[in-house]
């Protein structure tokens, strides 16, 4: 295979259709006579249900129909798709709320009218009559009650090898540190949406706004409605941005299809921003309580810890996948002889919780790497010295880290830490500026963190590619698209393995009708799963075109080749043929299908240099850079893309982002004036540098994913940042880093005199 | 956020503006103008007025020229108009200045001057240039037209002295003297966001002495407001990093801050603190 498209940064086939204004969003679908549906929601953060009123809302003209529990009793609790512990499966959500209200913004009535302004007048007169019970808000209190004999721990997870308790015995010096991560998630662009409707003709219930994970919804769809499975389909178009949150199945796609089926009508809902910040997924808010047992040079000799981990109101699609990552990889690219973690999974009345980006990592990232500048200051040595010391080594490779997550081992399969740290401070970590800039009174400073990331999550991906009469290739998966690049980074690895222009390759994802079977897009697979099995079909098509061509030419079919898209023998002699021109009498169809039970583990770190204002606490970030690596870059320009937008994330969860509650459990972040997001003026100049020094050997490509690299450790690389600027070691000890609580550390710890 | 239903009117003149807000004012009517703060706070349904008097149609309301040394800004007059300096003198680089700070360029394009201060907003750039400027506001009803001094207009968060069937027709800015030097700063979390202080300081030099001054507040209490404490400190002095930081201190002694789930009282004396050191730094 001649690498042309491979390893280079070549236009997205993405793009016409966005950059033109043709993009199709869920709101851009339409069907004539739709009804558009509105859900009325809690404004009680919890509450045993007396009476939801739904008389006036039925009067509205225009308004068709209202729904609460009694209309939708026998739809059972959305499940789980990943890492569903049985002991969760009481604290999973109904469609609508049943008995009780548990958060602001719980489902409680669904509303069904001939348009959005009269559905949403229609929602504001409904009544909720609710006995207010005590509201639970934070994971690290005690734990109160779910329901009547059921605690808010839902239960409690265990992770560990060696001997924690010997490791601390044998210590020459033991930290304790106490650290919390905020409440923020991914806000995408695009707002959730859905269009379902019945399509008598083919018995067969559509659903379009569909994202991340189409064929599991569909499976899970036709599930709770009493439908087989090829009674549904979803459909996705463009999507504007996915982070996790978007695509999961949430109580509104439920409600959306099954009133497309009862009411045999198209049912369109749109969500909208204030509800997206209080009904989408939040993420992230975690405490731990850590500790570490080292020897006399600052090694790791053991660390334990506790983790509280704060769910929301219950437990959806995600089940207790955030916490067993942020269990699972919190020792990250250290030698830690022994481990031993105890995460806490509590329920709380606020918004439910699931996926973003990075999920657990970016938490367990920033708890790790405070650490381990905390042990670099109690050691006295530079932090990246203390960093190199705990490494693994290139040649402990593939390193087995003896825990399991997301139903696989992990093993990291190839990476060499010590090169790409010294690589990134040579090139990102120069401080002679910020010298220079604090004799003049600037509080400046630069802060590291490392990661090692996971991704390709299997079990499988499966791959139909074929060649038509015009040369036109079709390549048809059961992956979606978030806006990452899917079509182009498959097309690319088509067409090499082909030997045609990536141009010429059109690839289908996310549409469950088109193919049996799926993973979708999250925990960074597309790449290095889809693409596999996007390899593997190409290869079988070359195979049966370069067979089918060799009986033409009579030649056989290892003295051919494929350039161009056009047949030749290898030593240039003879006649040649296209493969348009073979399409014509042979089909050429291909198959691909790619299992893996084990991840693989691309690795980074980032760098954050920062400005902290003295008098007001403000943080400015002036420079972030990422050094990552990919182990073999498909489109590097779309690896930059990726990091570049994880960076912006995770500048929102180090420093503004933070989903915030009063003590009656109302959300007070429900606008884009209050829950900040960084914009433009606060995103810095970003440095990124790609290396593929460590290709994995689990994929015939090397291929390791690029979703999360860039979010992973910015929490922990702002925090030791700001750390540095105002001269007090492991001052920062919670995200978000407010400018308040900047002022505070500040008066408090009296700014370090270094002159 | 799709608005609660509403009527909307779009007169083209301003008897007819004034007759049909009389009309509409005692059944929850309002005025719109760039609509920047109220559109949104109607997707909200925060606010549901249910007759809108749309101002951008009507004529004459326009007007931002020189009048018997006031700068006269009609109420349809646009941030934007301020990007350039609106007159020769410092007034038209102050209000340059400021411009710049509300929010973001397309809220910029269709807010107006006269809706900020209308608004009141208390962390409003404008309304804080109004306060330490002491403009005239000049409101307009079918019963006839008044005007009102700054100081007496703002009320509190988002009050004003206007009543609900007045439009405030015009704002009347003091031209300022040759030679006035002007400062100002504000702190928000991100640019753009309503500020958690900021302040406005002008003032003349006499004999190398500063004369005249004005200090004002914005965003740290329910309406923005000159402080006369500060002031006091600082007129008579030769400019100098002491004399601006004592007047930085009795800014903030003096204010009664507001408190929110991001502020409390000594962060906000603190914010102030810094922002009207900042504001008078940068008036040399």
């Amino acid at each position: 295979m001649t690498a042309k498209f491979i390893g280079r940064s070549v236009p997205r086939l993405e793009d016409r259709p966005l950059l033109t204004g043709r993009g199709r969003f869920a709101a851009d679908i339409s069907f004539p006579g739709q009804w558009h549906m509105r859900i009325a929601r809690s404004p009680v953060a919890h509450g045993k249900i007396r009476n939801v009123d739904v008389s006036k809302a039925k009067a509205v003209p225009g308004v068709y129909a209202v729904w609460t529990f009694a209309d939708v009793a026998e739809l059972p609790p959305i499940g789980f798709r990943l890492t569903g512990l049985v002991e969760l499966e009481p604290y999973r959500q109904f469609v609508l709320a049943r008995e009780r209200v548990r958060y602001v913004g719980e489902p409680i009535a669904a509303i069904f009218a001939s348009d959005p302004y009269i559905a949403e007048d229609a929602a504001d007169l409904i009544e909720l009559d609710a006995e207010h019970l005590p509201v639970t808000l934070s994971a690290s209190e005690d734990p109160g009650f779910f329901e009547d004999n059921r605690s808010t721990e839902a239960t409690v997870i265990r992770k560990g090898y060696g001997d924690v308790d010997a490791a601390f015995k044998a210590a020459n010096s033991v930290l304790s540190l106490d650290l919390s991560i905020g409440r923020h998630s991914g806000v995408p662009l695009e707002t959730r949406g859905v269009i379902a409707r019945y399509d008598d003709k083919s018995d067969i219930l559509e659903m379009y706004g569909a994202a991340k994970v189409p064929h599991w919804n569909r499976d899970t769809l036709a599930r709770m409605l009493g439908r087989k499975t090829g009674g549904v389909q979803l459909f996705e178009g463009h999507v504007g941005g996915g982070f996790g949150i978007r695509g999961e199945l949430y109580p509104e796609d439920v409600l959306a299809c099954y009133a497309a089926l009862k009411f045999r009508k198209a049912v369109k809902w749109i969500e909208d921003r204030r509800e997206h910040l209080i009904a989408a997924n939040h993420s992230r808010q975690q405490r731990h309580q850590i500790r570490a047992a080292i020897d006399v040079e600052g090694r790791i000799l053991g660390i334990e810890d506790t983790f509280f981990h704060d769910n929301g109101a219950y437990m959806r699609t995600h089940a207790a996948t955030v916490p067993d990552l942020a269990a699972a990889m919190l020792p990250g690219p250290y030698r830690v002889p022994a481990y031993r973690v105890t995460g806490h999974i509590r329920l709380t009345n606020k918004t439910p919780c699931g996926t973003y980006r990075a999920p657990g990592r970016y938490e367990s990232t920033f708890v790790r790497e405070r650490l381990m500048d905390a042990i670099a200051a109690k050691i006295g040595v530079a932090p990246l010295e203390i960093r190199r010391r705990n490494l693994i080594a290139r040649q402990a490779m593939p390193y087995d880290l003896k825990l399991d997550t997301l139903g696989t081992r992990i093993i990291y399969d190839s990476g060499d830490y010590a090169k790409l740290v010294e690589t990134a401070e040579r090139k990102f970590g120069a401080r002679d500026e910020i010298m220079q800039r604090r004799k003049k009174g600037e509080h400046v400073g630069i802060g590291s963190a490392l990661f090692v990331e996971k991704s390709g999550l299997g079990p499988s991906d499966l791959v139909r590619i074929s060649l038509d009469a015009a040369g036109e290739i079709e390549v048809v998966t059961g992956s979606a698209s978030v806006g990452q690049g899917i079509e182009t980074v498959v097309a690319q690895i088509c067409a090499d393995t082909l030997g045609v222009d990536y141009a010429r390759v059109r690839v289908i994802h996310g549409q469950t009708d088109r193919i049996e079977q799926g993973g979708g897009a999250y925990a960074s697979r597309v790449t290095v799963m889809t693409g596999e099995a996007a390899r593997r079909a190409a290869e079988d098509l070359r195979n049966k075109a370069l067979t089918a061509a060799a009986a033409l030419m009579q030649t056989t079919a290892d003295k051919l080749q494929i350039a161009e898209g056009t047949i030749s023998a290898k030593s240039g002699a003879g006649p040649t043929m296209t493969l348009a021109a073979l399409a014509k009498t042979y089909p050429l169809t291909g198959e691909g299908f790619f299992e893996y039970k084990h991840m693989v583990y691309p690795y980074g770190v980032h760098i954050a240099q920062v400005r902290v204002d003295a008098r007001t606490g403000g943080v400015t970030v002036e420079k972030f850079s990422v050094a990552y690596d990919i182990g073999r870059a498909v489109n590097p320009m779309l690896i930059e893309g990726q990091i570049a937008g994880g960076v912006a994330q995770g500048v929102g969860g180090a420093l503004f982002e933070d989903f915030v509650y009063d003590a009656n459990g109302e959300p007070l972040s429900v606008t884009f004036a209050d829950y900040l997001m960084p914009t433009a003026r606060e995103v810095p100049e970003i440095g990124i540098l790609i290396t593929e020094d460590a290709p994995s050997p689990l994929n015939a490509l090397g291929l390791k994913g690029a979703g999360e690299g860039g979010v992973n450790a910015a929490g922990a690389a702002i925090a030791a940042a700001i750390d540095d600027a105002i001269g007090i070691p492991g001052a920062v000890t919670e995200l978000p880093v407010s400018p308040k609580r900047v002022k505070a550390l500040i008066l408090d710890g009296t700014i370090a005199d270094r002159d | 956020m799709k608005p609660a239903p509403f009527t909307r009117y779009v007169p083209k003149t301003l008897d007819e503006a004034l007759k049909i807000l009389a009309e509409v004012a005692p059944h929850d009517g309002r005025v719109l103008a760039g609509g920047q703060s109220l559109v949104p706070i109607m997707a909200f349904r925060m606010a549901r007025p249910a007759h809108l008097v749309d101002i951008n149609e009507v004529a004459g309301l326009d007007a931002l020229k020189v009048e018997n040394g006031k700068l006269v800004i009609g109420a349809r007059v646009r941030h934007a108009a301020f990007h350039k300096s609106v007159e020769k003198g410092a007034l038209g680089a102050l209000l340059a200045t400021v411009v710049k700070h509300i929010a973001h360029y397309p809220i910029r394009m269709r807010g107006t001057f006269c809706g900020s201060l209308a608004h009141a907003d208390p962390a409003s750039e404008w309304c804080l240039t109004a306060a330490t400027l002491d403009a005239e506001l000049v409101a307009k009803s079918a019963r006839g037209a008044r005007v009102i001094p700054a100081r007496e207009f703002f009320e509190g968060i988002m009050a004003t002295a206007l009543k609900d069937d007045e439009l405030l027709a015009e704002a009347r800015l003091p031209l300022l003297p040759a030679g006035t030097k002007f400062g100002f700063n504000e702190f928000s979390r991100r640019a753009g966001d309503f500020a958690m202080a900021s302040s406005l300081a002008v003032y003349t030099l006499k004999d190398g002495k500063i004369a005249e001054a004005r200090i004002g507040i914005g965003g740290a209490e329910p309406s923005p407001r000159r402080i006369p404490e500060a002031e006091a400190v600082v007129n008579g002095q030769a400019p100098s990093e002491a004399v601006f930081q004592a007047a930085a201190e009795a800014a903030a002694d003096a204010i009664d801050p507001l408190e929110d789930h991001q502020t409390n009282a000594e962060y906000r004396r603190d914010l102030v603190r810094a922002v009207v050191s900042r504001a008078l730094e940068g008036s040399l």
